[in-house]
Order: structure tokens, then C-alpha cells, then sequence
């Protein structure tokens, strides 16, 4: 790698991190840092350009569009950190219990896997919200039904590659239970490679989770949601395009900054690849 | 080759069975009752009696492995039952749009081999000036651009302030350019990396070495050695993008009012209107297994390895 690329790749860094720690702000403390309440319908003010009380304009229905997208930061990521929390708590029970046990219930539960794989995932997901229901929970609910499998599978790997080291085996010649040895010795080590495949994930959830909010399968109306808020405002493109370019935007930047170091720690992870590819 | 062709087709039986299984149970599960949406989009009112009277209409009544095995056997005479909510026939609605989506699918995918080929190899001959970085930067911000927005904006610059393409519908082939190129854009972007780090990998090997130190021209060292093998990665890649655009292609066709099967499938979601539902995932992950299958194939064609290796059973 160049010295130039790595100059490079820190100044993106510059970048992913302010932007990640400014989402993660404005996540945390929406109530604090939103100037107006996000579900205020005002229909006096509705679709004024921006002036020094609504610094983006408003809505459809006169809704400060700034506090609804700092508040959209608090709906998307929140949601994708319980995705992944679910994805790797259950990915991490189904591949080491198939990673451990082997035979025929390793075969039984990669065979599942394998079923899930099967299908392209976004449509898996808009099926399983047709049976589900609409609404945030069922979104995070079918999301994290079609993304286990893929961790699962991995984890197996590692555990199989880990489950015949001296220091496993010495445990269980001392007769440590098997959910022990599981829980002691395979999953930190485990845990500690698959987190950081999940972070390169995470952008691609947060377009889930927004384009099936954008379908209007996913989180519903009045919750401030970045893909909600372009649906709304697809009717406004001729008079008030902002409205779509700002959510879309945040999305955008989101996404971007969580690809970034996602990216490197693929790069770092893959020797196979000649160059830091960015 | 035949054989593993025949093989892997065989393969698919199995696999399509459990896969129907699968959205059957699924659908039961759900703590919905098919009766109810069927009374609720009918207009009926949901007493006890007419309650009892759909499931009798609709067969709920009889065990599970009996429903089963009458939609399966049903399903394999593309009989799909009828809609509850305009009472015709699913498979005839499906197919009626199917046409549209894979029509928008097929531009779509055109427009991703033609454009990342050549801007892939671009960006490998010419790494670190600035064609490479160039590319590479479409690339890395293509890859977080959201098909939903991407769209409006490509509406906004093209139909709403250029007015060259119109916004939204199906009608003549400039209709088609907008929504295609949303379709493609993250695949093309993908693919277009894809096909860089790939060659750059190829181009250090020593089998390229050789070919350089017999003398070989270097057009034909890019060209045939290295085009050839950096294509297996980026075929494997092929079966995950056909994945990911028949889900983009229902955001697509939502947002270009496009008339696809996955507009008419998020009605569908709206309605609960099962039958449609089951269709619709029945067959996009046909297709989805079929594409994979297809590209299986052309890998095994590429790659002997796995033709005559242990790599099949994979």
C-alpha cells in the first residue's frame, strides 16, 4: 500500500469517525438536541422553506423536518444495534452448539442455514412482514430472520476450528460441562471476530430497514423515520424537493460512515486482496 | 459438464420442496387468520357462522399436511388459488406482470455488465491515477447510495428540471432508463470494485509472470489471462446481485410506479392477501435459485477446479 492511499484511507477515517460519534449523538440525546418536538402537526407552517425557527423548513403536515431527522438517527440506529444484537446472540447458540456438537445436529441446523440462504433476503423479509405485521418490532423481527444464518454458519467455522485446541481439550479432560467450555473459552474468541463482521454490516441493515420503511412495510408514519420521511415527501418532489434530498442525505451519510472503517477492517481481515481496496 | 448440470438440477427438487414447506408453515404460524382477511377483504361481516363457512371455502378445516399437500399439488399446475381481494386468479396477475419486472431487471443488469467492465479494468490499468480514483470514489459512495433516494433524485434532475425522461411509468424505452439505472447503480458500483481488486490479484500471479517472460504481448496478458481468471470471483459475485435487485426492484418499481409483480406484491402486503403473498416469494426465489443455478454453471465453466473437484459438493 502507497503512502498516499494510506493518507488517504486515514483522511476518510476523519470522516466515519466525527460522523458515526455526531448519529451516536444525535441518537442518544434526541429529546435534548432536537430544537422542536418531531410529531408537532402544525398546519400553518406546513412546507415552509427554512427560516431561524424551523432551520429546514417544515413537512406536509408542519413538522420541524430537522428534529424529525435527528430524532430519524435515535428510530434507524437504534433499530440496527437490537438487528445485531439479536443476529449475533442467536448466531452465536445455533453455530456453537452445531460447531461443538457436531453430527447430526450440526448437519440438521446448517441444513436451516442453508434453507434461509435460499432465499433473496428482502423479499424473505416483505413475506415474513405480511405475516408478521407492519410496525418497528416486526421489521427488527424479519431482519434479523434473514441475516442469522450467514453469521451462524460463520461461527460454526470458527468454533470447528477452535474446539480441537490443547486448551479446550484440557478443559474437557478436567470435565468442564460442554455450555461452560461454550461460554468460557469459545465465545470470546468467537465473539471478538464476528463483532467486527458486523460492523461491516451495518450500513447495509440500515438500507433494510429503510427501504422497508420507504415501502411502507416497515416502521410506520408518525414515527420519525429517515425512510418514512422520503415516502411523505414523494409527492412534494416538484414543489419542495428538500424534503427528499435531506432524509436521503442522512441515510446516505450514515451508511457511508459505518462502509468506511467496515471497509478497512475487511481490507485488514482479507490478505487475499493485493490492495486496500476502497 | 452434463453430469453436473444434471446433478445440481436434481439438487433443486429437494430444495424447492422444503423451501414450499417452508412458506406454507410459515404463513400458518403467523398469529393471522387466513378466514379473517379473507372475510375482512370480501366485506363479509366476520360472524361465527360466516367465519366457520370460510374456513369450510377454504379448506382450513382439514389437517395441515392435507392443505399442504392440495396447494403443493395445486402449485404444480401454476394454480395459485385466487386473490381475496378481487377473487381472480393469483398466477394470472403474477404472470401478467412478471414480464414488466424482468424486463426492468434485464435492462438492469445489462446496464451493469456493459458499464462495470470496462470501468473495472479502467480503474485496474490505471491504479492510483486519477481514472482509478475516480471510479473508486463512485464506487464507495454508490455502494451507500439508497435506491429510494437515488431514484428521486435521477426524477428530480431529469424529469422534474430537465424534463427529458419521464418521471414515472412503463411506456416507450426512455421510460425504462430511470428505474433501470437506480435498479443497477449499487450492483454496477459493487461489481465495478469487484472486478478491479480482482484483476489487480490476477495480475501478480505467476502464471502472468510466465506469460510476461515468454514474451507474451501485454494486450494479451490483460485481455485473455488476467480478464479470464479475475472473471471467477466476479460470476460468484453475479448470484448475490440478482438477489439483492429482485428485492430492489420492488423499491424501484414503487417508486417509478413501475407495473411489476413486487408493486402489486406490496399491495398485496397492505391487503394481506395470502395467496398473492405466497405466490409472489414462491416465485422470486425460484428465480432467485434458478439465476444461482445459471451462475453455478457458468462457474463451473469457467473454473475446471470445481467441475471435476470436490468443490460441487459445496
Amino acid at each position: 500500500m502507497t503512502f498516499i492511499q494510506n493518507m488517504a484511507k486515514k483522511k476518510l477515517l476523519w470522516f466515519a469517525i466525527p460522523t458515526i460519534m455526531m448519529l451516536l449523538g444525535m441518537a442518544l440525546f434526541a429529546p435534548w438536541v432536537a430544537p422542536h418536538n418531531p410529531n408537532e402537526v402544525n398546519l400553518e407552517l406546513r412546507l415552509m422553506p427554512s427560516s431561524s425557527s424551523h432551520l429546514l423548513g417544515t413537512d406536509h403536515l408542519g413538522r420541524d423536518t430537522l428534529s424529525r431527522l435527528i430524532w430519524g438517527a435515535r428510530t434507524s440506529l437504534g433499530s440496527v444495534f437490537v438487528i445485531v444484537t439479536l443476529v449475533l446472540v442467536f448466531s452465536l447458540f445455533v453455530g456453537s452448539i452445531a460447531g461443538y456438537r457436531g453430527g447430526a445436529l450440526d448437519s440438521f441446523l446448517m441444513r436451516v442455514c442453508e434453507i434461509f440462504l435460499t432465499f433473496p433476503t428482502f423479499i424473505l423479509a416483505m413475506f415474513l412482514i405480511g405475516v408478521l405485521g407492519m410496525g418497528m418490532i416486526n421489521v427488527i423481527l424479519a431482519i434479523f430472520l434473514t441475516h442469522w444464518a450467514w453469521y451462524a454458519r460463520i461461527i460454526r467455522g470458527l468454533v470447528l476450528s477452535l474446539k480441537n485446541r490443547d486448551y479446550i481439550l484440557a478443559s474437557k479432560v478436567c470435565g468442564t460441562p460442554a455450555w461452560k467450555i461454550i461460554f468460557r473459552h469459545l465465545t470470546p474468541p468467537v465473539l471478538a471476530q464476528i463483532i467486527v463482521l458486523a460492523t461491516l454490516d451495518i450500513g447495509h441493515m440500515m438500507l433494510h430497514v429503510s427501504g422497508l420503511s420507504f415501502l411502507g412495510l416497515g416502521i410506520q408514519a408518525p414515527t420519525p423515520e429517515w425512510g418514512v420521511m422520503i415516502s411523505d415527501a414523494r409527492q412534494y418532489i416538484w414543489t419542495q424537493p428538500e424534503l427528499i434530498l435531506y432524509p436521503g442525505l442522512m441515510i446516505f451519510i450514515g451508511v457511508l460512515a459505518f462502509n468506511i472503517p467496515g471497509d478497512m477492517i475487511r481490507d485488514s481481515l482479507d490478505p487475499t486482496l493485493v490492495e486496500g481496496d476502497l | 459438464m452434463i453430469k453436473f448440470i444434471a446433478r445440481r438440477l436434481l439438487l433443486l427438487i429437494p430444495l424447492l420442496f422444503v423451501i414450499s414447506v417452508l412458506i406454507f408453515v410459515i404463513l400458518r404460524l403467523g398469529e393471522n387468520d387466513p378466514a379473517m382477511s379473507y372475510l375482512r377483504l370480501s366485506q363479509i361481516p366476520a360472524t361465527d357462522e360466516a367465519l366457520a363457512l370460510a374456513r369450510e371455502e377454504l379448506g382450513l378445516n382439514r389437517p395441515l399436511v392435507v392443505q399442504y399437500s392440495d396447494w403443493a399439488w395445486k402449485v404444480l399446475h401454476l394454480d395459485f388459488g385466487r386473490s381475496y381481494v378481487t377473487g381472480a386468479p393469483v398466477s394470472d396477475r403474477l404472470l401478467f406482470y412478471l414480464p414488466n419486472t424482468l424486463y426492468l431487471g434485464t435492462v438492469s443488469l445489462g446496464i451493469v455488465l456493459v458499464l462495470s467492465f470496462p470501468l473495472g479494468i479502467l480503474s485496474a490499468l490505471k491504479k492510483d491515477r486519477w481514472p482509478d480514483h475516480l471510479t473508486r470514489a463512485i464506487a464507495f459512495a454508490g455502494v451507500s447510495t439508497p435506491s429510494f433516494w437515488l431514484g428521486f433524485l435521477l426524477v428530480y434532475v431529469f424529469a422534474v428540471k430537465l424534463k427529458w425522461l419521464p418521471p414515472m411509468g412503463m411506456g416507450g424505452p426512455r421510460h425504462v432508463i430511470m428505474p433501470a439505472f437506480t435498479l443497477a447503480f449499487m450492483s454496477l458500483c459493487i461489481n465495478m470494485r469487484l472486478i478491479r481488486s480482482s484483476m489487480l490479484e490476477q495480475m501478480n500471479t505467476r502464471s502472468v509472470l510466465y506469460a510476461r517472460s515468454r514474451g507474451v504481448k501485454e494486450k494479451w496478458i490483460t485481455g485473455y489471462h488476467v480478464l479470464k481468471n479475475s472473471m471467477i470471483p466476479v460470476v460468484t459475485a453475479m448470484g448475490m446481485h440478482i438477489g439483492e435487485m429482485l428485492g430492489g426492484a420492488v423499491v424501484v418499481e414503487i417508486i417509478f410506479a413501475w407495473p411489476g409483480v413486487g408493486r402489486y406484491a406490496v399491495s398485496a402486503i397492505y391487503n394481506r392477501d395470502f395467496p398473492v403473498m405466497q405466490c409472489f416469494i414462491l416465485m422470486m426465489t425460484l428465480l432467485f435459485v434458478l439465476c444461482n443455478l445459471a451462475v453455478d454453471i457458468l462457474y463451473a465453466w469457467l473454473d475446471p477446479r470445481i467441475r471435476y473437484g470436490t468443490g460441487a459438493e459445496q
